[in-house]
């Protein structure tokens, strides 16, 4: 290499790169990828709008009464479909129940299912794609087949079955069978993400170099690994969240999700669906609502995203 | 081939007796949302059929930029030439409608660049890449493109080259893979070839090769030849003028021993003091010290001048230095050249 | 090539008993009393019991059970659904609608995403980029309970562009609001690998130089990106046939389709044992044998690729 290449690669991007705006502002001022990514995130009007939507939802789930919203469990039948009055802003359903009071306390079951499968999903991932991408050889080959099967069987599918299973007992609401089943089988993905990255990182030359430094695989996991893959790690659960609490509805819609005297959009949706050419109002607002939810979650993971990876602006 | 070319002729208005390239004060920019980068301010040079030009400097000077803006292949946005003209036989490129301009392309003035692995359609075969050329350009068939396509890789000298013809890039190596884009590049035979880089991708001993082909190749059709590189000893053997560059301007333009033997701009005495060499074996090598300027904020008056040896007062406020008249055919923009060169 | 394809093949099979194995044992396994959910409200004697118990094999251990049943489906014989019917009857009726609907579903799908797609990765940033984006993020995370129903009402009932409901022999124009409906599923993804694709192959080496062979505009996207950047978005198709398998459950509930979906859902809801596990291990062949066809596909588009 002549003085002059060193020169070059000391001065920037090789290939003559006209002027890379990113580069530049590092060489200013020296900044980690996060602290980009959290500029770019500040800027982000997608992100704004996501995570006040968020914010609304989680205020929803743990504090209804904030919303004045009524009782939902208060249902007479003479007031079957009928018009809005008082507290019930968006009129009543076929059993005669507030819609809106329905809508508003549906929050909490939505959250808590979504949440919860979630953080099951990121635990059984998280093992799983660490120690498949990590040590590789048998164990790897047997984790990847075991995706591969999980993945054969199409989602919803397997949901419906195993949920159908969990909750034999006719009297349980259905939260933890649900709960269960969504955080089951929604670990591939995060796996697969944990895996590749980890494998990406372990070839790494400042991993090898920390190996032979003599780093145990616990020390550099935690140190040199992790920390590089919890930006996409974050991404896929924060998605994941949001299609487990569509998955949810789509489990209660189908009967076999929350049952009983359970408040959840999905069965808001199911019911509605049979009176909706003479009422459509019940099975419109739980679908807002529940979409909304769902678009809120993706979009905060989109954005994320977005910042972290440049590359596709 | 010239005669053969008259006749295919796409552009009117092309006087045969006009210089083949000149390039007059070009200037380019990029417009980001961080600002404006003037990646090329003023650069001139002119290219005489048979001719090699090198264009030299640190990697960001413009360089490659100049290139693309001669060939009209720039990103836009954000590049933008803003004034200037380039003339190919008395005919200013920049003015051409884009319809006209994209057949002057492989046609007349053609390309090769730097890394033949990504400049090659991944996807497509290189018969395939190569009969493009003929069947858009010429209207040939699909045999008679194979055909030519065939020959062309004879005349670069890859060894089967009906064998070949169906292989992807990935499937040859880095020597090869140089050889089909100077095989396309020259496929319409072109009179101006500008070569970006062609060997800083390869072995030593394959650049070798590579240059000498292109060498050949360009005394056969007797072609201009727009060397772009910062390896100075490539262009020791190959250029008869060197242009010099330095944050986007021609700093110096002068033919290859005068340069080497007295450089009359401190840049290119910098580059040429900072080449090792062997009968100075053992003694501190220099270097130049800094680093050249971002293009967003480019000095007042000498771009050089925090970097220059040289510079006083008057190298450091605007105007900055015109290129003075060294020689003929030799230009130096720098206040002092007399004092540079008569060391 | 060839060894490739053997591999891929035992992995299938593999595959392809973990998962039918799985549903089998989630589907009978803890049954309380299957002959009696076999009878209905029936009452069963004591010698009908011994009976279908042996014909069953209901004293083997269960390994037995499911290989038994097993040996069965593989030489085509799929048993009977606790309704009576055959399920081999019941499966030449439903699939060929459910095939007609996924078809019509992804052609649509595919073809909208590739041109907008498309679209939106040449003029990024553009109002029909940020107008593409944002759609395709409404689409994303619309459920297919809200969708189905949402479309229903808007475009069956109140527009009256469409028929609400399908019915038993559906035309193709009664199919294809569904379609729609199911091929919303994966359009959002499709259009945004296209795009990111599209993008970044714009921006590569081989289109300057495509541009410097003096090609037109046309033949440098239409020719040179597109053939990169159709590579990704092929693979897609192989993953999109489960989240279609899955959507044509609420689909064609919605709708009143008698396909797949519609089948399996009524399966799973009356514990249909036998009807879903064969309705589940056709589907598992149907999406592996899909994924082997895609990544073949894979190796023919992008000559890099090999196998070994």
């Amino acid at each position: 290499m002549s003085d002059l290449e060193a020169v070059a690669a000391a001065a920037g991007p090789s290939g003559e790169a006209p002027v890379q705006p990113r580069h530049k502002s590092k060489t200013d001022k020296p900044r980690s990828l996060a602290g980009d990514a959290w500029i770019d995130l500040r800027k982000s009007k997608i992100f704004w709008t996501a995570a006040v939507l968020v914010l609304i939802i989680v205020l929803m789930a743990l504090f209804p009464s904030l919303f004045g919203a009524g009782n939902p469990r208060e249902c007479i039948l003479a007031r079957q479909h009928g018009a809005a009055s008082g507290s019930a802003i968006l009129g009543y359903d076929y059993q005669g129940c507030d819609v809106y009071a329905k809508t508003i306390y549906g929050a909490r079951n939505s959250l808590q299912v979504g949440l919860l499968a979630t953080l099951i999903s990121g635990v059984i991932g998280l093992i799983f794609g660490l120690s498949a991408g990590y040590f590789g050889g048998w164990l790897d080959a047997i984790l990847s087949r075991f995706i591969d099967v999980v993945l054969g069987i199409p989602f919803l599918l397997a949901a419906i079955v195993l949920a159908k299973r969990l909750s034999a007992d006719p009297n349980s609401n259905g939260v933890l069978a649900v709960t269960i089943t969504l955080g089951v089988l929604g670990w591939t993905t995060a796996a697969r993400i944990m895996r590749s990255s980890v494998i990406a990182s372990k070839n790494q030359d400042y991993v090898a170099a920390a190996r032979m430094l003599g780093s145990g695989p616990a020390r550099l996991m935690m140190r040199h690994i992790l920390p590089n893959s919890t930006a996409s790690f974050i991404v896929v659960l924060t998605i994941l969240l949001g299609t487990n609490i569509a998955s949810e509805a789509t489990l209660s819609y189908l009967g076999i999700g929350l049952k009983g005297d359970a408040i959840s959009w999905g069965i808001s949706i199911s019911e509605a669906g049979a009176f909706v050419r003479t009422a459509p109002g019940p099975l419109i607002w739980p679908s807002i609502f529940l979409a909304v939810t769902v678009l809120a979650f993706i979009m905060l993971g989109d954005a994320v995203r977005d910042a972290f990876d440049p590359k596709l602006r | 081939m010239t005669d053969i070319k008259a006749e295919i002729d796409v552009l009117p208005g092309l006087d045969p007796h006009a210089p083949l390239l000149e390039v007059n004060n070009l200037h380019v920019e990029f417009r980001t949302q961080y600002g404006v980068a003037r990646a090329v301010n003023g650069a001139n040079f002119r290219l005489a059929p048979g001719e090699t030009l090198a264009i030299l400097g640190e990697s960001g000077c413009g360089k490659s930029v100049t290139a693309q803006a001669i060939m009209g292949i720039l990103d836009s946005p954000p590049g933008f030439v803003t004034q200037g003209e380039v003339k190919y036989r008395g005919t200013d490129l920049l003015k051409l409608p884009e319809n006209q301009r994209r057949k002057m392309r492989a046609n007349h003035i053609a390309m090769i660049f730097q890394d033949a692995l990504s400049a090659l359609n991944p996807v497509f075969t290189v018969g395939y890449q190569l009969g493009e050329l003929f069947r858009k350009h010429r209207g040939m068939s699909r045999a008679d493109a194979k055909k030519r396509s065939i020959e062309l890789l004879d005349q670069v000298k890859i060894p089967a080259a009906k064998a070949r013809i169906g292989d992807y890039p990935h499937q040859f190596s880095g020597g090869m893979r140089q050889r089909v884009m100077i095989a396309m590049a020259l496929a319409l035979d072109p009179e101006v070839l500008i070569a970006d880089e062609p060997t800083t991708a390869l072995d030593v001993t394959v650049q070798a090769q590579i240059m000498g082909l292109l060498a050949e190749l360009q005394q056969q059709r007797n072609m201009g030849l727009i060397l772009i590189t910062h390896d100075m000893g490539v262009v020791a053997d190959v250029a008869d003028r060197i242009s010099v560059m330095y944050a986007g301007k021609v700093v110096e333009e002068a033919g290859v021993y005068d340069i080497y033997s007295r450089p009359a701009h401190p840049y290119a005495k910098a580059l040429l003091e900072s080449i090792p060499r062997l009968d100075m074996k053992g003694q501190q090598l220099n270097v130049i010290r800094g680093l050249p300027p971002a293009l967003t904020a480019i000095p007042q008056g000498c771009a050089f001048n925090p970097r220059c040896a040289y510079a006083q007062d008057v190298c450091r406020q605007d105007p900055p230095p015109p290129p003075y008249a060294v020689a003929p055919g030799r230009t130096a923009r720098c206040h002092f050249w007399r004092d540079v060169i008569g060391e | 090539m060839f060894r490739y394809i053997v591999r891929r093949l035992l992995q299938m099979v593999l595959t392809f008993f973990g998962a039918t194995f799985i549903v089998y044992a989630l589907m009978f396994a803890n049954q309380d009393d299957p002959l009696q959910a076999l009878a209905g409200e029936r009452p069963l004697t004591q010698n009908v019991r011994q009976a279908l118990t042996e014909r069953y094999h209901l004293n083997d251990p269960f390994l037995v059970q499911y290989w038994y049943y097993m040996k069965g489906l593989l030489t085509g014989d799929f048993g009977t659904s606790l309704t009576g019917r055959r399920i081999g009857d019941m499966m030449t009726q439903a699939w060929p609608v459910t095939i007609r609907l996924a078809l019509i579903a992804i052609v649509i799908a595919a073809t909208v995403a590739v041109v907008a797609g498309v679209i939106s990765g040449i003029r990024r940033g553009s109002l029909f980029d940020n107008v593409t984006l944002v759609i395709t993020l409404i689409i994303l995370s619309l459920p297919i309970i809200v969708l189905a129903p949402l479309c229903q009402l808007i475009f069956g009932i109140k527009l009256g562009w469409f028929p609400p409901t399908a019915g038993a022999h559906p035309s193709f124009w009664a199919l294809v609001l569904p379609a729609l409906v199911l091929g919303s599923l994966v359009i959002a993804t499709e259009l945004r690998v296209t795009r990111a694709s599209v993008a970044e192959n714009l921006r590569s080496d081989y289109v300057r130089t495509a541009r410097a062979k003096g090609l037109s505009r046309n033949r440098v996207i239409g020719v040179h990106v597109l053939r990169n950047s159709l590579i990704p978005v092929v693979t897609l198709i192989g993953v999109d046939i489960g989240g279609l398998m899955s959507g044509a459950i609420v689909t064609e509930g919605v709708f009143n389709i008698p396909g797949v979906g519609f089948n399996l859902f009524r399966g799973i809801r009356t514990e249909d044992g036998p009807l879903v596990v064969g309705f589940v291990s056709i589907l598992v062949i149907v999406f592996l044998v899909v994924n082997l066809l895609v990544d073949l596909l894979y190796a023919a588009l992008d000559p890099r690729i090999r196998y070994e």
